[in-house]
């Protein structure tokens, strides 16, 4: 393991990718995925130890204009108990119900379950759905400087995203969902808690008249990384939702999802459980 | 030699200044350097909850939790539970109902059930239960568990306590 010779604890966003630009710098907030990677062997620190949990503004959830902002900060538990999410975004609120344990919640951070681009990262899933955005922060001709990537382009492969060894995830954003959005969240583990999912789904959209719009499908643990399920979105936009619907939505998640055989499941079962939870999550969307 | 930092915090109601490497998990602070033992090393990746302490009031797995971490904040362990008169009410409880079988995941159990209940005077029995997902218990002790933590709940909710 390589020596720290460096350990920050940055106040402002500023402060922090100002630093982050000379390189050699680990970042964290709960250190719950980072301490069992470091542990394992995964991972390994690097010279700069960066504690970003004090950075002020980088917390908390507001609505802005149209658009809800989620800090990077913000803990799952926050997140779950969030009366703004529970009343715009029930799905994302619905995902940290399912995250982990209370002690977990209570530590992780939203940004560090994004950053640490698990295929399986629980706050991912709902977060596609409601096509968020990252916000993505780097100190640049002596200024911080922001770039903003749709979660939808944000992961390159399991634990690889866009996000530059410089650049810092401060905030969350996606626009406020329409009145007649409809969002559910569905994942699979051997047991109710602490599971690293088998598989999840999420699927929401716009349902007015018996017809869904707009619908953002996505899906976890069934590629390199999370991902939106565009053949299951075609087969399902703008078309009356009724039992041939989603009878196509389901035959067409075989061409979005491309799992594979590991030590919690088999390729073969997760293709049976992403159609399972495709037409349980779009059963619960009619009956609502 | 890895870098090592100051720190100061608050630890079961009294100052503590110490100094700790920087990769160094709370858990070893604790029990290493502080010689509290009562928190326990189970899994040591946050699966088991036997090292769950109180930071600024809320619950976390201490072996996750970096101790440079601790900077500036209140912590709360096992040892820190004990009232004047005794025990805390959730301890009281687990003993009366006879809870504790090896006994290795009580401090940790103990902790979040103390959480729970002041998070949540109305607890019922079924969000302890999910309150306590994060607790192993190898004994599979549950039910009994399950029994001391409602008891204190019914208790706080009918004013007695």
């Amino acid at each position: 393991m390589q020596d720290i010779k460096t350990y920050m604890t940055p106040c402002s966003v500023g402060e922090a990718v100002k630093a982050m630009a000379a390189g050699g710098v680990t970042a964290f907030c709960g250190g719950t995925d980072l301490s069992p990677q470091v542990e394992s062997g995964a991972r390994q620190y690097t010279a700069t130890l960066m504690n970003i949990r004090r950075i002020e503004g980088m917390g908390g959830i507001a609505e802005q204009g149209d658009s809800i902002r989620i800090g990077a900060l913000t803990t799952v538990t926050e997140i779950r108990r969030d009366p703004l999410i529970a009343k715009v975004a029930p799905i994302l609120a619905e995902a940290a119900e399912h995250f982990a344990s209370d002690q977990i919640r209570n530590a992780a951070s939203v940004g560090g379950n994004i950053c640490n681009a698990s295929p399986a990262g629980d706050m991912i899933n709902p977060l596609l759905v409601l096509d968020a955005e990252v916000e993505l922060a780097r100190w640049q001709d002596g200024a911080v400087a922001t770039r903003r990537v749709a979660m939808a382009d944000f992961f390159l492969a399991p634990r690889k995203t866009v996000k530059r060894d410089d650049e810092l995830l401060t905030a969350i954003v996606f626009k406020r969902p329409a009145a007649d959005f409809v969002g559910y969240f569905r994942k699979s583990g051997p047991r109710p808690a602490l599971e690293i999912s088998t598989v999840s789904v999420g699927i929401g959209g716009r349902m007015s008249n018996g017809v869904f719009r707009d619908v953002r499908v996505a899906m976890g643990s069934v590629a390199p990384t999370p991902l939106r399920a565009r053949n299951v979105e075609a087969a399902l936009e703008g078309k009356p939702l009724n039992a041939d619907t989603i009878r196509a939505a389901v035959a067409a998640t075989s061409a979005d999802a491309k799992p594979i055989d590991d030590v919690r499941a088999s390729a073969w079962y997760r293709e049976h459980l992403v159609k399972v939870f495709t037409e349980e999550v779009l059963n619960h969307v009619l009956g609502n | 030699m890895s870098l090592e930092t100051e720190i100061k915090f608050t630890l079961n109601g009294r100052p503590v200044a110490v100094r700790v490497p920087a990769t160094m998990k709370t858990l070893t602070m604790l029990r290493e350097v502080l010689g509290l033992t009562g928190t326990k090393y189970a899994c040591g990746e946050g699966e088991c909850g036997a090292c769950t302490v109180k930071v600024d009031g809320k619950t976390l797995n201490s072996c996750l939790m970096h101790a440079v971490d601790c900077d500036g904040r209140e912590l709360v362990t096992i040892e820190g539970l004990k009232t004047p008169e005794g025990m805390n009410p959730m301890q009281q409880a687990f003993v009366d109902h006879g809870a504790v079988q090896c006994g290795f995941c009580m401090p940790g159990m103990i902790m979040q059930a103390d959480y729970l209940v002041g998070e949540n005077p109305r607890l019922t029995r079924e969000e302890a239960q999910r309150g306590l997902e994060g607790n192993l218990c190898r004994c599979t002790g549950y039910t009994k568990v399950l029994d001391a933590v409602a008891s204190v709940a019914e208790k706080k909710c009918c004013g007695r306590l």
